[in-house]
């Protein structure tokens, strides 16, 4: 899965200008996380559609990259994330951040991880049959 | 050489002494005659002439020739207080159509090349300068001035533009445009870039001969001392060659002459301008000199380019910082474009820089431990270079206000 990471300025306004931009794209969101520092914040957001998206920020002068990340299935119960973290560290696979979002219709969250080996992570799924969105 | 020097200068030692506020001035230290002047040592005895003296003046007050015998005017902005006026007598603009000319010879512009000036015209000497110099040359001049990037960029296509001549910032905001204007490169004859009017490093011509595949070169002067071409560089670079019209010295702050290689102000004398002749001029502008031959054959005064303007110079917390050693950090290092702007601010009694500068598609990364290294590898570099702590502020492309003329770098709010 491709995430569309965006660099947004610390400026009055600029969140909601990008967040319309999108809208105004029509792209639908279905997760998104923002990281911030001082002078800037990086908007992370899974969509369906991520190259053409891409295309279509760029050419308005925002600046995105594309990152590789797992979006993986994780029951909806106290202790479900933890099953599955510690069993990825049993497959050595280094979690550079994550977050979550929640599926209305199924009793199911899921999270989005990226992760410092990508091998490592694929060899891990196919070991641990975690479903995979 | 020095014979040779010294006619140029008594001459204009003479014409000066037309002028009541010169006469004033040499009086009190016992000048009344060009003869007086035996050596180039009794030359640098006679005072410097400052903007602050041209202002005194203003407007018309040294002007060597009556109004009946100019044709020109021209002024700066007067941003700084009142402008300051300078005159041309008819073989003035002749002399200096010349020293343009042969200077763009020099850089390799020929009759045939189509020359944009991109320029501004008007009271600004930059536009016109190149305008007759060109038309000396024989070139085809598109008189375009500055602004208007979409068409600048059109006619350079249609025209087939081989030359352009303008800011070396507003140079890289064409080769910006040009790079999202769907206009290919290949589309465009351009060769040669005459650049001037503001302080550029050596790493920003890297960016603009590399952006907009071109040959720069850099082309100085100031209305007080005549406009653009008092120098211009050849093609070996290795510094602008001093029109021989001009005589050059290197000072300290003080004004105590410095040995021919030291760093310093420039000072220029004209040797042959008729209506506004200039004695000793402060041009503000830092370099160093050489006398010799270059390689390109040419034999005369070259000039380091000039990366820093004494009126240019912060200084923060006791140090001095010109914005073109940031500049030179900034481009030292991969993935920042080359636009950037110094914000100088005090909180309590302590000064602060906060550098803000552009990220691109190729800085920007995902992880923002990775975006904080970079920022703190910019932030090291300018440390070193400038012996200051600054804050580094990362900014979206496109941000920072481009210009299409001299570049604002500096925002002080002290």
């Amino acid at each position: 899965m491709l995430q569309l990471s965006i660099f947004l300025e610390n400026s009055k306004g600029r969140l909601a200008e990008v967040i319309s931009l999108l809208a105004e794209l029509q792209v639908n969101m279905r997760a998104l996380s923002l990281a911030d520092t001082k002078d800037y914040g990086v908007l992370r957001i899974i969509v369906d559609e991520p190259e053409a998206t891409t295309e279509k920020l760029r050419a308005r002068k925002v600046v995105v990259s594309l990152t590789q990340v797992w979006v993986l299935a994780v029951p909806d119960r106290t202790g479900g994330l933890a099953e599955i973290l510690n069993q990825l560290v049993q497959q050595d696979v280094v979690v550079e951040y994550l977050y979550a979002f929640v599926k209305k219709e199924r009793d199911q969250a899921q999270v989005v991880l990226r992760v410092q080996d990508q091998d490592i992570m694929a060899k891990a799924m196919q070991k641990i049959n975690l479903a995979v969105k | 050489m020095e014979k040779h020097w010294l006619k140029g200068l008594r001459k204009t030692v003479e014409r000066v002494l037309t002028i009541p506020y010169y006469q004033e001035r040499f009086e009190a230290i016992g000048i009344t005659q060009a003869e007086d002047i035996q050596s180039l040592e009794d030359f640098q005895r006679l005072p410097l002439t400052t903007k602050e003296d041209l202002r005194k003046n203003y407007p018309f007050g040294l002007f060597a020739e009556p109004m009946e015998n100019i044709v020109r005017l021209h002024a700066s902005s007067g941003t700084t207080g009142k402008p300051t006026v300078v005159a041309y007598t008819r073989q003035d603009i002749d002399l200096w159509a010349k020293i343009v000319a042969s200077g763009l010879a020099r850089a390799g512009v020929t009759a045939g090349d189509v020359v944009q000036i991109a320029y501004g015209y008007g009271l600004f000497t930059g536009g016109l300068g190149l305008h007759y110099g060109c038309e000396e040359l024989g070139a085809v001049v598109v008189p375009i001035s500055g602004g208007n990037t979409a068409r600048q960029i059109m006619l350079m296509r249609d025209f087939g533009t081989t030359v352009l001549a303008c800011t070396p910032s507003y140079a890289l905001y064409l080769a910006e445009s040009l790079e999202e204007s769907g206009i290919a490169r290949d589309e465009l004859k351009l060769k040669i870039g005459i650049f001037g009017a503001e302080p550029w490093s050596e790493g920003m011509r890297e960016q603009i001969e590399a952006r907009l595949g071109i040959k720069a070169f850099d082309i100085y002067g100031l209305s007080e001392t005549m406009g653009p071409g008092v120098a211009l560089e050849c093609p070996a670079h290795q510094g602008l060659h001093i029109d021989e019209h001009f005589y050059p010295e290197i000072l300290d702050a003080q004004g105590n002459p410095l040995p021919v290689g030291s760093q310093g102000e420039l000072v220029i004398t004209s040797l042959e301008k008729e209506a506004f002749p200039v004695l000793r001029y402060r041009t503000k502008d830092l370099t160093t000199l050489h006398h010799g031959v270059c390689s390109c054959g040419n034999v005369g005064w070259t000039m380091k380019r000039v990366t820093a303007r004494v009126d240019d110079m912060l200084i923060i917390r006791g140090v001095n910082v010109f914005p073109s050693q940031v500049e030179e950090a900034i481009l030292s290092l991969e993935g920042f474009e080359p636009h950037y702007l110094l914000v100088v601010y005090r909180v309590g009694n302590l000064d602060q820089l906060e550098v803000q500068v552009e990220v691109n598609e190729t800085s920007f990364s995902d992880e923002v431990r990775e975006l904080e290294g970079r920022q703190d590898r910019l932030k090291q570099r300018i440390e070193e270079i400038l012996g200051i702590s600054v804050r580094i502020k990362l900014v979206e492309p496109k941000s920072i206000p481009r210009s299409e003329g001299k570049a604002v770098r500096v925002i002080d709010k002290r």
